[in-house]
């Protein structure tokens, strides 16, 4: 369509002495966006009393039917991001950043129909799957440019996007609570409002992503950079068409790595509040917390960053190593901090454990680069985020009902995450070992040159292995 | 050589564009970084 022709690659090429590190703040327009998913549970309690305003009435919406409204978003989010990743890579970003413009401010319209209407039914549709789709699209967009864009540093590249997905939340959350309180009157609550609002400046804030992003020309490469010409260990320099991944047992370990390592850390993301409350029963008040929550979410934003740049010079599978290890003992060590009544070591557990949850996230786009190369990195990041959502399902589950099996079996509150930690530790033992199973993908794996060739100019492929 | 023009429109763009990002991030982070203070008073 002539009209959009300005969201294709072609014109997405940058010009000489165009300075890459405007890459960052693009993809990060979209991750800041993105991560408000994280916070969207600050509306769970105003949507049940949108009827009833003071308390909730006999039609307003259950906690229990909300609650799908954030899964349904993250299942869509793994799901469009495996089935659109070849799309976004060979669309080039600005197309794809673009459409998760549409889609993530979209959602939240739609989803204020909804809410205006009293329609649950809408609001599953608008935010769980038109923002869903927004979402698995924005994640994974920047990925591959910015790993273009830095071959020389892609674990800090890509832990900049991904750290403001973490980042999206804190401005978020505020900001909702800021927007709600400006629509709410004594009759009404400003829910709807709140989220026209929001989509409309998410939008925009997208949009302005997609304008700034290019990528670089095919023979660019950074000032001073030397592209080694021979691979290194566990450093491929070939490509994996994007569905011959698949086929790899690399993919497959590196998913099992995400899986747990996600699993582990999502299990006791959204039970961090309860827990330190309940296992320092008259040390730890509801306020302190809600501030605990804050601080780990930092740590959860600052680890994508620190963890990811730190990979670049320690490499994947060793930070991974690290991730595992430490996360053994630190899991292990929790309920230890609950026996001795340590409020100062329980925290310092979490934050690191939040630090790594997080630097996970961040230094898987890396680790695939360095495992298929960079011509479908960010399709394959996409298929591997359905580890993402099978975690996101896995993880509360273990927790919750782990916990709630202890308490039935007349375990105490404080001591009945115990077992639930041991086990979260011990799922980081098997990620340890798929970790240690890593080895550089073999070369019938590889694209041949003039298959690679035939995909940049959009030709079909024949013969691929 | 670089161009200086070039290097002094990039150095706008970038100053724009961080700026752009970098305002709600940090206004977000100090947000969460009070809250998280005046829980543990």
């Amino acid at each position: 369509m002539p009209a959009l022709s300005f969201l294709a690659r072609e014109r997405t090429i940058a010009a000489p002495g165009y300075s890459r590190w405007l890459i960052p703040p693009a993809a990060l327009c979209i991750h800041l966006c993105i991560g408000q998913a994280y916070a969207f549970s600050v509306f769970n309690l105003p949507m049940t009393k949108l009827i009833g305003i003071t308390q909730s009435a006999p039609d307003d919406w259950k906690l229990t039917d909300l609650g799908w409204i954030f899964s349904i978003a993250i299942f869509v989010l793994g799901a469009s991001a495996a089935i659109l990743g070849r799309w976004v890579e060979e669309g080039g970003p600005r197309r794809a950043m673009f459409t998760a413009a549409l889609c993530w401010g979209g959602g939240f319209l739609i989803s204020a129909f909804g809410a205006y209407v009293h329609n649950l039914w809408i609001v599953y549709l608008g935010y769980g799957v038109l923002g869903g789709i927004g979402l698995g699209l924005g994640y994974i967009s920047p990925v591959s440019t910015l790993i273009k864009w830095f071959p020389d540093r892609p674990g800090m590249a890509t832990g900049m996007a991904i750290m403001g997905f973490g980042g999206g939340a804190f401005i978020a959350s505020p900001l909702s609570v800021w927007l709600m309180a400006q629509f709410t009157t004594p009759t009404h609550i400003g829910v709807a409002e709140t989220w026209i609002a929001m989509g409309l400046i998410y939008m925009c804030f997208m949009l302005v992503g997609a304008a700034i992003v290019r990528v670089p020309a095919d023979d660019w490469i950074p000032a001073g950079y030397v592209a080694p010409l021979q691979p290194k260990r566990l450093v491929t320099t070939e490509n994996v068409y994007v569905y011959q991944a698949l086929k790899t047992p690399q993919f497959w370990l590196i998913w099992w790595i995400l899986c747990l390592n996600v699993t582990a850390g999502i299990g006791v993301l959204g039970q961090a509040s309860a827990m330190s409350q309940e296992m320092f029963k008259g040390q730890v008040t509801a306020v302190a917390a809600s501030g605990f929550v804050g601080l780990f979410s930092l740590f959860n934003m600052g680890g994508r960053f620190i963890w990811s740049s730190t990979s670049d010079y320690i490499g994947r599978r060793n930070t991974y190593f690290c991730f595992f290890a430490l996360g053994t003992v630190l899991y292990a060590l929790v309920p230890y901090t609950g026996s001795i009544h340590s409020v100062a070591l329980f925290v310092l557990c979490y934050a690191i454990i939040f630090s790594m949850y997080g630097g996970g996230f961040a230094t898987v786009p890396a680790y695939l680069r360095d495992m298929f190369g960079n011509r479908y990195v960010g399709a394959i990041h996409g298929l591997l985020l359905t580890a993402w959502s099978m975690a996101g399902i896995f993880g509360p589950v273990l927790v919750n009902y782990i916990r709630q099996y202890n308490v039935d079996h007349g375990v105490p509150p404080a001591q009945a995450y115990n077992t639930t930690m041991y086990l979260m530790a011990g799922l980081l033992v098997i990620g340890f070992i798929c970790n240690l199973f890593v080895r550089d993908v073999h070369t019938r794996h590889h694209m041949r040159a003039v298959e690679a060739d035939a995909e940049v100019e959009g030709a079909p492929v024949f013969g691929r292995r | 050589m670089e161009n200086p023009q070039a290097s002094s429109g990039n150095a706008l763009k970038l100053t724009l564009a961080w700026t752009f990002v970098g305002i709600p991030l940090v206004w977000g982070v100090v947000q969460t970084l009070v809250n998280a203070i005046k829980a543990f008073h």
